[in-house]
């Protein structure tokens, strides 16, 4: 084992082939055994194997696309599990967004927010609101519900009214820091789902606990978008964006001033960051990239409720964050899909599978064991021993490293400049 | 570089496991199709864990009870019947991923569900897209049925007959003039006191007071408060026994000892055990029916409790009959497919068509929307610490 | 409108004092802890809770072998009490050593988050314990002190009402201030005291004055814990019926009372608690009256935490605290 990967490491022709025979295996096998979830998760693998493959990184992009937008959807697409899949995998697509922009927050800017779902339910209610017959109650003017034609729009929409609450939430806030910053977005968190909860009176805005039902589905040109494998597309869609920013944004001088916030506040002041504007930047940006997946979660759901926003949740994006690893965004996407699969397919395939057991009678299985159940169990367990053990999460953040030598050099190589990466080593300090 | 090196040795070792797994699961299926015909699974989806546990575990084990009697039925019909119970959590989106699954595994041929509307109205329209037939065994809310979904059947009364049932009942025969609303800010809590509040209006009784509380808290005082200064004949709660029972008790401690009445949400011994002896003189309205009246009911408390060990709840016997309803449409659908194993549109049109089921608790028969037209509300009183209530009158459409 | 406020205004004070005197304790716990670590001990509502089920499940089984009956009630509660606040006492400690106490060197995040993650972990436990023995884990305790009584206020002045309550709330608000004297007095008039209060001020001097730190820290963390345990057990007793979710929301609000009264101030918290419980109760009372109908009592949630957001904005130090400059 040790000489074969010896001689894998460095070996790119050697890579490619174990990928394409790794891809080419497990698509058979979720080919020809449809609904097998173990087949479906080892399909998804790739995708990580893909990420530690010494390809240049166009290729890599390259390889996922092609994995993503194809073969995922095809291989799954003749079977009778289609559907679930493509549920699963949306409903990943839009975990992962909204752990990125949480990523910002945490991870970059170094901000606790114990919030962070307060802005997801503000996507999904500007979309719920006026897609459903709901805004022609306090709307003086328009016809309402809105046609499906205007998703595209309040795409653009949630980003904005959830950003534009980031910061009127950010500037009270800021001002608080640490572990005050923590509790007061819980409060804020809080806040906003009681409001939403309760917002039926004096005006019906949110229709309060009865939630909005439904929500009219995406539409172009005529076509309507109603199963998950048409909404996997529009979520893949916006996570490419998603992803192309935070790239962007954590190489560029504000990711590098988040950064600088995170390690020291008061250093970062003195070399000339201002403080509160990064900040809000980082809460601003952050929430839009929930806004954003709060517009999809509401059309993909037709239904939207105070239920969906509860502290429960908030927690829950935090702990894919932790686990992938603060700052890292590689980590964070595999944190968000290992935390939703778990949730979503793991947990409930495994509570099915002891229920049958314990219906045929093989074994007595103690109800409350359930893993359906043990949820909390297993955050809570996943935090603590990240925390103590790894708390730079599955895949640690890297800080490009700059050779001196080369940058005396001047603008000739500025291209090259990054040589060597690094593990991230802000955490651990 | 020790995580690469792990890493790849992991790669290699899913590699093979990707292999196994593709053989194992093509190797199962081929081996179930075999054996003692094909198998049809009907799905149940209730909380299973949460706050209304009690309630979803019950519809649950009943609906397990009538799939178990009907097996032998069905093996004579050369289908394997099989049960695959879902939890929803009481939680909208775990519901809606539920019933995806549910959609995408062609087997499964009806779901017996939910528990709560919220959970309910989201999770049908994905059965809709499906075309799984669902019979819901405790939705009350109006929204459920009045979209007008293909798929979507309950055998219990709405809210707007509910409501107003529990309305009259307090108004004509309790004499309530003045009437306190407290409910709990979730969508059966406010659909069921809107509904009682706008009946109780237009009876004639006056509202002293329209309040929310928090569903988990367990100091509902300041409410009480209110009660205490603004002296109504009667206080109606919308929600469920959890707090509903922290809430009666609290009120005969400071005091309070006028009626209080509630919604089918109360109906659960959990709710005499939190409240104690403070129970007395409290009322419900129930789109239950007490099964322990009847023989039929008694009977199959008896079966309930030889089987599961466990006294049955209000809507055990909800869940068993919905199950029922689902068997006999899809044994219709069978039927009408000559042994062919049915569409599911087939088994939803059938399960549209029962006009005239005679279930444990209640008769069934749908009208062109989904709802039971043989539904009745049943108002039971607790006079002392002891579940079920007494039985105080029916209403029936 | 007034004349309305001011009728129920003894019954609020009553429910409000019984409320704020749990608070008031459990901030107690969060304020200790912050004052030495800096950290928010989210673990600590989950202490209280599992005090609570300790307590219940002492008194169900008492009754169970007829020993409730046997001895007078307060006795039982006492040796109750006692029990439990020894066991979260030592629960408390051992969360430090497992959780805390590795990262005591790491960015107070990573702590946070381990704490977030132990009280996740804790009210997991306490429900697939309680569900395991019981097959639900709503947990209804025995009924006890439940005489009522009332104080006629009536008789003060005819725009008061009669103000009710029961034993079980005599004894909530007795013990508690036991356990506040009792503590201010430790804090203040011992040895370990003023070691608590050195390690607080500044670990490291503390420990170049031949004080064991991690010794304090453990102390500090068992009375906390004890204290919150204590709490639960008086919860239980008070509110009959318990769950293991009610430690978050109530951790949360007394953590709010302890902002409020300036935190690692244990005065302050003491004073803070109070201050909620009462604010808190004549919100739900009479929100919807001062607005006319338009808010009612379920905001008094936002109520207590839009009071929180407000304190931490313009008085961050607490209304009793002293504004502390930050070193560089």
């Amino acid at each position: 084992m040790q000489k074969l990967t010896n001689k894998l490491k460095g070996n790119k022709l050697a890579q490619i082939i174990l990928l394409v025979l790794y891809v080419v295996v497990t698509s058979l096998s979720l080919y020809l055994a449809q609904a097998s979830v173990t087949a479906f998760l080892l399909m998804l693998f790739s995708l990580l194997l893909l990420y530690y493959t010494e390809l240049p990184v166009r290729l890599k992009w390259l390889i996922a696309g092609v994995v993503l937008i194809g073969v995922i959807p095809f291989v799954s697409s003749t079977g009778p599990g289609y559907q679930s899949y493509m549920e699963v995998a949306t409903v990943v697509g839009i975990y992962v967004a909204m752990a990125l922009g949480l990523n910002i927050v945490v991870g970059l800017a170094g901000l606790l927010d114990l919030g962070f779902v307060a802005f997801f339910a503000i996507g999904s209610y500007t979309y719920g609101i006026f897609a459903t017959g709901q805004a022609a109650n306090f709307m003086p003017f328009g016809s309402f519900p809105l046609s499906g034609n205007s998703f595209w729009i309040f795409i653009l929409i949630g980003c904005f009214a959830a950003a534009l609450f980031g910061v009127l939430l950010g500037i009270p806030v800021l001002r608080v820091k640490g572990d005050y910053l923590a509790i007061v977005t819980l409060g804020f968190g809080e806040i906003i789902r009681i409001v939403f909860n309760n917002l039926d009176k004096p005006v019906n805005i949110t229709n309060g606990a009865m939630g909005l039902a439904s929500v009219q589905p995406p539409e172009i040109f005529g076509y309507q978008f109603v199963y998950p494998n048409q909404f996997y597309y529009i979520v893949l869609g916006i996570l490419l964006l998603v992803i192309l920013a935070v790239r962007r944004f954590e190489f560029s001088k504000i990711g590098r001033s988040w950064k600088a916030v995170r390690e020291n506040e008061i250093a970062a002041q003195s070399m000339g960051i201002h403080l509160v504007r990064t900040k809000l930047l980082a809460f601003a940006i952050g929430a839009s990239f929930s806004g954003m997946m709060g517009v999809v979660f509401a059309a993909k759901q037709t239904f939207v409720d105070p239920t969906s926003f509860t502290l429960l949740e908030s927690i829950t994006i935090l702990v894919m964050v932790i686990l992938g690893g603060m700052g890292s965004v590689p980590g964070v996407i595999l944190g968000a899909a290992v935390i939703t699969i778990l949730n979503l397919q793991v947990l409930t395939e495994v509570t099915n599978y002891l229920n049958q057991l314990s219906l045929d009678g093989v074994i007595s299985f103690p109800e409350a064991l359930s893993p359906a159940k043990m949820q909390r169990f297993i955050f809570g367990a996943i935090l603590i021993v990240f925390a103590i053990y790894r708390p730079q999460g599955l895949i640690p953040a890297k800080n490009p490293v700059f050779d001196e030598e080369s940058l005396k050099e001047g603008s000739k190589k500025h291209k090259k400049e990054q040589i060597a990466v690094e593990p991230d080593k802000g955490f651990q300090a | 570089m020790g995580i690469k090196k792990g890493l790849k040795v992991l790669a290699a070792s899913a590699l093979s496991l990707g292999l196994l797994a593709g053989c194992n699961a093509s190797g199962g299926s081929g081996g179930s199709g075999g054996g003692s015909g094909k198998v049809i699974k009907i799905a149940t989806q209730t909380p299973l864990s949460g706050g209304s546990a009690t309630l979803g575990e019950s519809i649950k084990l009943g609906a397990q009870l009538a799939l178990e009697e009907n097996k032998k039925k069905f093996e004579d019909l050369g289908y394997k019947l099989q049960l695959q119970p879902y939890d929803d959590q009481g939680d909208p989106k775990k519901g809606v991923a539920n019933a995806q699954l549910i959609g995408s595994d062609k087997a499964i041929l009806g779901v017996v569900g939910h528990l709560n509307s919220g959970v309910s109205i989201p999770s049908s329209e994905v059965y809709e897209k499906y075309k799984v037939p669902m019979v819901s065994p405790a939705n009350t809310a109006t929204e459920v049925t009045d979209r007008g979904l293909k798929t979507v059947n309950r055998i219990v009364a709405r809210d707007d007959f509910q409501g107003p049932a529990g309305a009259d009942f307090a108004i004509n025969k309790l004499g309530a003039k003045k009437i306190f609303v407290v409910q709990d800010k979730t969508a059966y809590g406010t659909g069921l006191a809107d509904a009682f509040k706008k009946a109780a209006e237009d009876a004639g009784a006056e509202i002293l007071g329209y309040e929310g509380i928090t569903v988990g808290e367990k100091d509902f005082n300041g409410v009480l408060t209110q009660v205490l200064s603004k002296k109504p004949d009667l206080v109606f709660f919308g929600g469920l026994y959890t707090e509903g029972g922290q809430l009666i008790r609290q009120a005969r401690d400071k005091g309070i000892s006028i009626p209080f009445m509630g919604g089918d949400g109360l109906d659960s011994s959990t709710l005499v055990e939190i409240a104690g002896d403070a129970v007395e003189n409290v009322y419900y309205t129930s789109v239950a029916a007490d099964a322990s009246k009847t023989s039929e009911g008694q009977d199959f408390a008896a079966k309930y409790k030889e089987k599961f060990n466990k006294n049955v709840e209000s809507y055990s016997a909800y869940g068993y009959d919905s199950m029922s309803v689902l068997l006999k449409g899809l044994e219709a659908a069978i039927k009408g497919s000559d042994g062919d194993l049915p569409a599911r549109e087939k088994v939803a049109e059938e399960v549209r068509k029962v006009q005239d089921f005679q279930g444990v608790v209640t008769k069934v028969g749908f009208d062109d929307i989904g709802d039971n037209k043989f539904a009745k509300v049943y108002i039971y009183k607790f006079s002392e610490a002891k579940y079920p209530g007494v039985q105080e009158g029916e209403i029936s459409k | 409108m007034l004349a309305e406020i001011l009728q129920s205004l003894p019954q609020v004070l009553v429910d409000g004092l019984a409320l704020g005197a749990i608070y008031a304790v459990i901030a107690l716990g969060y304020t200790m802890v912050y004052g030495i670590l800096e950290l928010i001990n989210f673990a600590h509502g989950e202490i209280f809770m599992t005090g609570a089920f300790i307590g219940v499940a002492m008194l169900i089984l008492m009754t169970g072998m007829g020993w409730l009956a046997a001895m007078p009630a307060i006795l039982a509660l006492i040796l109750v009490l006692i029990v439990t606040s020894v066991l979260t006492g030592f629960m408390g400690v051992g969360i430090e050593r497992m959780a805390y106490r590795p990262l005591r060197n790491s960015p107070k995040l990573i702590t946070l988050i381990s704490a977030i993650g132990v009280s996740f972990l804790l009210q997991d436990l306490v429900r697939f314990i309680t569900e395991y023995k019981r097959g639900n884990y709503i947990l209804t305790g025995p009924s006890m002190f439940n005489e009522q009584f009332s104080i006629k206020f009536s008789s003060i002045s005819s725009s008061f009402s009669d103000a009710f309550f029961k034993t079980s709330t005599l004894i909530l608000v007795v013990a508690v201030i036991i356990m506040m004297v009792g503590l201010d007095f430790f804090v203040n008039k011992t040895k370990w005291g003023m070691a608590m209060r050195a390690v607080a001020q500044d670990r490291e001097t503390a420990s170049l004055m031949s004080i064991n730190v991690n010794r304090v820290i453990s102390l500090t963390f068992f009375i906390g814990s004890a204290l919150g345990g204590a709490t639960g057990v008086l919860f239980a007793v008070q509110y009959g019926t318990i769950d293991p979710y009610i430690g978050f929301i109530l951790g949360l609000k007394a953590f709010t009372a302890a902002v409020l009264g300036g935190i690692g101030n244990i005065r302050g918290a003491m004073a803070g608690g109070l201050m909620l419980g009462l604010l808190e109760m004549f919100a739900a009372a009479n929100l919807q009256l001062l607005t006319g109908g338009i808010f009612g009592a379920e905001y008094k949630d936002v109520f207590a935490f839009a009071i929180l957001i407000v304190v931490l904005i313009f008085k961050p130090e607490g209304l009793f605290g002293k504004a502390v400059t930050e070193k560089v």
